[in-house]
């Protein structure tokens, strides 16, 4: 068993392209997933449209033009103004105080703001209503924080010209998934078809390795590898993005290590169906990653599908695994709210061990 | 019922094709014995079933008594397999191979030194070199090796001198007749019928079906004709001249000659001569030989 490690080691330190797909790739998706969409955060131009122009809106104006993320473009006089700016295109977001906002705080402890964003662009507009939410969220914190009574501004956020549109603000999570996936399940049914096209599976069955020892022993490498890439991601998406953990990183280790294991039985069954590299890679790709990105709602929002692709999305465990992460790293919540996910990643992982040692062949036949 | 390797009425189709049918035979302890026959004759068939690789579809097979559907477990350990196309790990080096192979088996490179150290001893000055970098030889010395190394008591060696030079070849076989000795059963296939005459006993294969078993004096001994080996200067046009001669029975090109055998009870190599001086061959040869083992496959064709 240990021999047997060792091996696939070397195998995998010595041929250049899977290192390249096992450590250069998280690093470029990183990035990129990461530029593109963080890039266009700062600097934002925006318009106010204030009916109420009162103390306490100067202050939420002030608080967002001055968090570096947003500049003031232009003061709205009336609401005939706002589509007429969106179409100008110099402007990304409105936001629009109602009036006597401040008096309405103080009799209702209520007051709205409306943020009307551009979501012909909806990756940008998601995260500019974020943020804007965001910094409102934490004036009214700071600002009112010594009332006996509950005081809230209700920031409602439309989405224009997309208005159906949820959040996507999930890169880390979304290429945590993807690169768990491709490493985990492609690189195993990618090796284990290499030993049958080499030849060297037929000695491997005239020994008396069991299918498991073969199997745990082609696996062990690369749960280790995908371990170090999440944890590679999660330090990057902290460091280059200032994406921080909200919740437990123990419990975040954890799920990913289960989806790990749960990607290396969907490789292991991928390889006992293909019998070369290239079959193996083609399912993989076609069966995998296409659908772990176009269906897991990483880069469409399930809501916005058609009946049976958001009943199919259902069956892709990557979709359970980025709600997970997503609710881990962004919302802070712990394994009571996750259980239903994490239970439904465990079914999965063991319905796919059983099916791949049920296929596995002890003959060559 | 104590044969190393026994194998009675086997058949085995691939889908349609029949690759091997009916077949029976026992190999005696500490024996080397070879299946000889062209590409395609089955005898890659008959190694996986052996190994426990494949199913027979009818008949039984036993290596040491168990049995290759039920007990291939055990047949697993006790056995050592080298199959046709080489199958070690190309990025490991002679080394690692060895190594690894050892640690399947529960064994390691140290213990069983002895058991390869013949073998080994050629190739341990390169062990540090990738196995996908070295010779054809060298790769046939490596792969005996670490079929070796976990101590089998039955070697399954399927072509192992295909697509290997002459000298390595020769050494090769050197290597097998030293592995006898120390007490090992072994059976080699090979499509060279010059190495049927290395083995204690063959089995003449065809088209799935055993033609002949025997020892490779027998197998020529049972073979009756006259055998002519016939040479002119005219080598092109002899095969058709020599199909178009009323008493030809066979006539196949065999190295830089002809090997003829008549269909006359008692053939007449003058009559033979005159016909192809008619034909216009000159410095025409006509001698009496000894058959080899190829002479003898082609008679049973």
């Amino acid at each position: 068993m240990r021999g047997f490690v060792i091996k696939e080691f070397f195998h995998i330190f010595r041929d250049y392209r899977s290192m390249l797909i096992l450590f250069g790739m998280p690093v470029v998706q990183v990035l990129l997933f990461g530029f593109a969409i963080t890039n266009e955060i700062n600097d934002a131009e925006i318009a106010v449209l204030d009916y109420s122009k009162d103390n306490i809106t100067q202050e939420i104006t002030n608080k967002i033009t001055s968090s570096g993320y947003f500049i003031l473009n232009k003061n709205l006089e009336h609401e005939g103004q706002v589509a007429e700016e969106f179409r100008k295109g110099n402007i990304k977001e409105v936001i629009v105080f109602e009036d006597n906002f401040a008096k309405k705080l103080e009799k209702n402890h209520s007051a709205q703001i409306q943020i009307l964003s551009d979501a012909s662009d909806p990756n940008t507009a998601n995260l500019l209503t974020s943020y804007t939410s965001g910094i409102i969220r934490n004036y009214q914190q700071q600002k009112f924080s010594e009332f006996s009574l509950p005081v809230e501004i209700k920031p409602e956020s439309i989405m224009l010209y997309n208005p159906e549109l949820k959040s996507v603000f999930m890169f880390v999570p979304g290429t945590i998934t993807i690169i768990l996936m491709l490493v985990s399940a492609m690189m195993t049914s990618i090796s284990i078809a290499k030993e049958k096209e080499m030849g060297t599976m037929e000695v491997l069955l005239v020994s008396p390795l069991k299918p498991w020892q073969i199997i745990v022993g082609k696996v062990m490498p690369y749960v280790l590898l995908s371990f170090v890439n999440a944890i590679t991601i999660l330090l990057m998406g902290f460091f280059v993005f200032g994406m921080p953990v909200q919740g437990s990183v123990i419990l975040l280790l954890l799920e990913s290590l289960l989806f790990i294991v749960m990607a290396l039985s969907l490789g292991i069954y991928i390889s006992t169906v293909s019998s070369s590299q290239q079959i193996a890679m083609l399912l993989s790709m076609f069966a995998l990653m296409l659908p772990t990105i176009l269906l897991s709602g990483f880069i469409f929002p399930i809501e916005n599908m058609p009946e049976i692709l958001q009943w199919i999305s259902h069956l892709m465990p990557s979709k359970w695994f980025i709600i997970i992460v997503k609710d881990i790293m962004l919302k802070g919540v712990g394994i009571l709210y996750v259980w239903k996910e994490t239970l439904i990643i465990i079914l999965m992982t063991v319905f796919f061990i059983f099916l791949s040692v049920k296929k596995f062949k002890i003959r060559l036949e | 019922m104590n044969y190393p390797v026994a194998i009675k009425n086997v058949s085995k189709s691939y889908r349609k094709v029949k690759a091997l049918s009916n077949i029976s035979f026992e190999v005696n302890k500490g024996e080397l014995f070879g299946i000889i026959g062209p590409d395609g004759a089955g005898k890659s068939t008959l190694f996986r079933i052996l190994v426990t690789l494949l199913k027979p579809d009818e008949g039984e097979a036993f290596v040491e008594g168990y049995n290759v559907v039920n007990q291939f477990k055990e047949i697993r350990k006790i056995v050592g397999y080298m199959p046709g196309r080489f199958s070690l790990y190309q990025d490991l080096s002679v080394e690692e191979n060895m190594n690894f192979f050892a640690s399947i088996f529960k064994t390691t490179v140290k213990e069983n030194y002895h058991l390869v150290k013949d073998i080994y001893s050629q190739i341990e000055p390169f062990k540090t070199r990738l196995a996908g970098k070295l010779s054809g030889g060298m790769k046939q010395k490596l792969a005996l090796s670490c079929a070796l190394i976990h101590s089998p008591t039955v070697l399954f060696l399927d072509e192992p001198t295909t697509g290997v030079d002459a000298v390595s070849r020769k050494e090769f076989w050197e290597m097998l007749q030293r592995l006898k000795q120390q007490g090992i059963t072994i059976l080699v296939s090979t499509p060279y019928m010059d190495e049927a005459g290395l083995c204690d006993r063959v089995a003449l294969i065809q088209n799935g079906e055993i033609m002949e078993i025997d020892s490779p004096e027998g197998i020529i001994g049972n073979y009756t004709k006259n055998l002519y080996k016939v040479k002119t200067d005219k080598m092109f046009e002899i095969i058709n001249d020599l199909r178009d001669y009323q008493y030809t029975d066979t006539a196949y090109r065999f190295g830089d000659s002809i090997h003829f055998t008549s269909k006359q009870e008692n053939p007449d190599s003058d009559e033979l001569l005159s016909y192809l001086q008619g034909k216009g061959h000159d410095n025409v040869q006509i001698n009496e030989i000894k058959p080899d083992v190829e002479d003898c496959f082609m008679a049973l064709m």
